[in-house]
């Protein structure tokens, strides 16, 4: 007969093959806490798995289904609970055989040229409306969005650093000093405030409104997070998913991959004060968003109650440091934010800035930065 | 005091339901666990669940000293494990130089009296650590969600070897391993590595029947009739999607206010002059308003009977 391990090593593998990360090590933590508790008892092994092999409460749903299915054979189990996920991917599309094939080869063949070439379309490309790039342009646009950085802004830390200014005694290292001459302290020590990067968050509204910037602007939000510390990133559609872990891969594909298979509604419906107030409830108001540097990039067009709206940016604006909104729209000639959460939504905010381009992208970077 | 032991889960709850403090499997089995191998618990939920309580009520129970680290931003070493007393050094220099002391081959011996353990502030992880106390210390590591990530790293290794080394002392290794409870409002995530050392067990607010024997428990003076009402009230107005869902330490506020102002049962008026103790929003109040508080009040009191 097969050994209480042998279940559980299965009951394990049938947790990854949902999609649920469990390191190796976990597995002998589960075998050791189901033994520590006695196998006899079916709520025992519930229980020990629960706090050994999940670490967020999002996975609680997956879990129960498996233990269903595995030591249940309740095949129905994971069928009700739609485990699987949609998936989506975000890679620039392919470009048309028939238009740009040749120009495709060219470029393969002499190198010197390309370089030129690429130079003098940086310039007009990152002016152009994204809308109106063709997808060999936008390949150029996201190689120019790598290069942008976000490097602030800075907050006073509580930590303190090393300064000659006479702010403040720094007494541990004029004891140190004062050791060296025979323990008069003679030369003092002094510190300062440090400073540390403020948290910066992006809420991208990934609703099909938005579909032609969302694709573009979300490797912005890449770029950010990979090339700075304290940086959150939240897709907002008719739902909310957190894609900080997803977008934190250096490598942009997989990056941008792996958020696509995480954000479940790309181009869905639009309900954005929704969206704000499951920011607010989940991660906002306890803490993510306190003195951060909020970022919303969206068209403001939203189908639920301008009411909402106001209250949800309201709440937001009180915590944060200051909400910057990105809207793709306002670069469009004769715009004005009729959208009615959008109207809602302005008295809440800090800057209202364009992002339709690259150019209003690196805006963006001074916006935040703090300038 | 020797350390008190449960023999099983059941034996656990028990043994804190004797020491006020009632859990239900899920976090009485992770309390077990953390214990039985020796691993840090860490408790995610939202505040006033009562994660923090967990710690007080195991230094109770066992008789282990509770030992408690409050994180905040830029949290360090100096607050954190040790510091040396910086003062008591200046003046223990200036004594040994009045007396002739710090000069010539003395300032040898006279270093290695400075950086000796009578100038060495222990702080909570070193304390605990280096309890020589028969019942293992408790140790709190209270809102670790608010600390940066660098000082999760190094609560990392201290944790996985539970020895900490004072450059200028040597290494101290702990003789028994703590009990290590770390709480997090999960404001931003704690890191894989730290999880991965640690069980996990996320608190839900109590259900109807886990609230109501809390109330017994904490606010006795409360009639029953009242406590089952308040209970009902609660849980249904934590149903709403408030911002602040109110939390237990709330619940029993509110009870206590309502029996306070004298009121044997619930009234409309009576729950709407004590709203204040259980939601400490402006919005969330205006919210149940809004609902109609005679509604919530009249099914509060049709389910409780």
């Amino acid at each position: 007969m097969l050994g209480f391990e042998h279940y559980a090593i299965g009951f394990v593998d049938a947790l990854r093959r949902t999609g649920l990360t469990v390191p190796v090590g976990r597995t002998l933590t589960f075998i050791d806490a189901v033994t520590a508790l006695g196998v006899d008892d079916e709520t025992h092994v519930y229980w020990a798995g629960r706090s050994t092999l999940l670490d967020r409460p999002e996975d609680t749903p997956l879990y129960d289904a498996v233990f269903r299915y595995w030591w249940n054979q309740d095949e129905r189990a994971l069928r009700e609970s739609a485990v699987e996920i949609e998936t989506v991917t975000i890679a620039v599309d392919e470009e048309e055989p028939d238009d740009d094939g040749e120009a495709g080869d060219d470029e393969g063949d002499e190198d010197g040229e390309i370089q030129e070439v690429r130079f003098s379309a940086a310039e007009v490309l990152s002016a152009k409306d994204f809308a109106e790039c063709t997808d060999a342009e936008m390949a150029e646009v996201y190689e120019l969005m790598n290069r942008l950085r976000l490097a602030g802004p800075f907050r006073e830390a509580r930590r303190s650093v090393r300064t000659t200014r006479r702010v403040r005694p720094d007494i541990r290292r004029t004891v140190q000093l004062a050791l060296r001459s025979e323990g008069e302290p003679i030369r003092r020590a002094f510190v300062e405030h440090g400073e540390r990067p403020r948290r910066v968050v992006f809420l991208l509204d990934v609703s099909g409104s938005m579909e032609t910037y969302s694709r573009v602007l979300v490797r912005f939000i890449h770029a950010a997070v990979v090339g700075r510390q304290r940086v959150e990133a939240f897709a907002l559609g008719t739902r909310l998913t957190r894609l900080t872990r997803e977008l934190s891969s250096r490598d942009p594909d997989s990056a941008l991959a792996k958020a696509a298979e995480a954000v479940e509604d790309w181009s869905g419906g639009t309900r954005l004060g929704d969206g704000l107030r499951m920011f607010n409830d989940q991660w906002g108001q306890r803490g993510m968003a306190r003195g951060a540097v909020v970022v919303i990039l969206s068209d403001g067009w939203d189908r639920g109650e301008p009411e909402v709206m106001g209250e949800q940016m309201g709440r937001l604006h009180r915590v944060a440091h200051s909400v910057v909104w990105v809207n793709p729209l306002k670069a469009s000639p004769g715009y004005a934010p009729l959208a009615a959460g959008m109207a809602a939504a302005l008295p809440h905010v800090d800057t209202f800035i364009e992002g339709h381009s690259v150019d209003s992208l690196s805006n963006l970077a001074k916006v935040v930065v703090g300038v | 005091m020797a350390e008190k032991h449960a023999a099983d889960v059941a034996e656990l709850i028990e043994q804190l339901g004797h020491h006020d403090y009632l859990a239900d499997e899920g976090l009485a089995t992770a309390i077990f666990l953390a214990i039985a191998l020796e691993r840090p618990l860490l408790l995610e939920g939202e505040a006033g669940v009562g994660k923090t309580e967990v710690a007080k009520v195991l230094a109770r129970w066992t008789g282990g000293e509770l030992i408690r680290l409050q994180c905040y931003e830029g949290i360090d070493v100096n607050q954190a494990v040790y510091e040396w007393d910086y003062s008591r050094q200046l003046l223990h220099l200036r004594t040994a130089e009045a007396t002739g002391q710090a000069s010539g081959a003395d300032a040898a011996v006279l270093e290695n009296e400075l950086y000796s353990e009578r100038f060495l502030v222990r702080r909570p992880l070193l304390e605990a650590i280096s309890s020589t106390a028969e019942a293992r210390p408790i140790l709190l590591i209270d809102e670790v969600d608010r600390a940066d990530d660098e000082f999760e790293a190094f609560l990392l290794e201290v944790l996985s070897e539970y020895a900490i080394t004072v450059p200028e002392l040597g290494r101290f290794v702990a003789e028994k391993p703590p009990i290590v409870i770390i709480t997090s409002n999960r404001t931003r995530d704690v890191h894989d590595a730290l999880k991965r050392r640690a069980l996990y067990h996320w608190v839900e607010h109590p259900t109807f029947d886990r609230e109501l024997e809390i109330l017994r428990l904490k606010a006795p003076q409360v009639s029953e009739q009242l406590a089952r009402q308040v209970a009902a009230a609660t849980a249904e107005i934590r149903s709403f999607g408030l911002y602040k869902p109110p939390g237990v330490a709330e619940t029993i506020d509110w009870a206590q206010a309502l029996k306070l102002i004298g009121a044997e049962t619930m009234t409309v008026n009576a729950a709407d002059s004590t709203l204040g103790t259980l939601l400490k929003y402006r919005e969330d109040q205006q919210r149940v308003r809004g609902v109609g508080l005679e509604e919530i009040v009249a099914k509060a009191i049709s389910i409780t009977g």
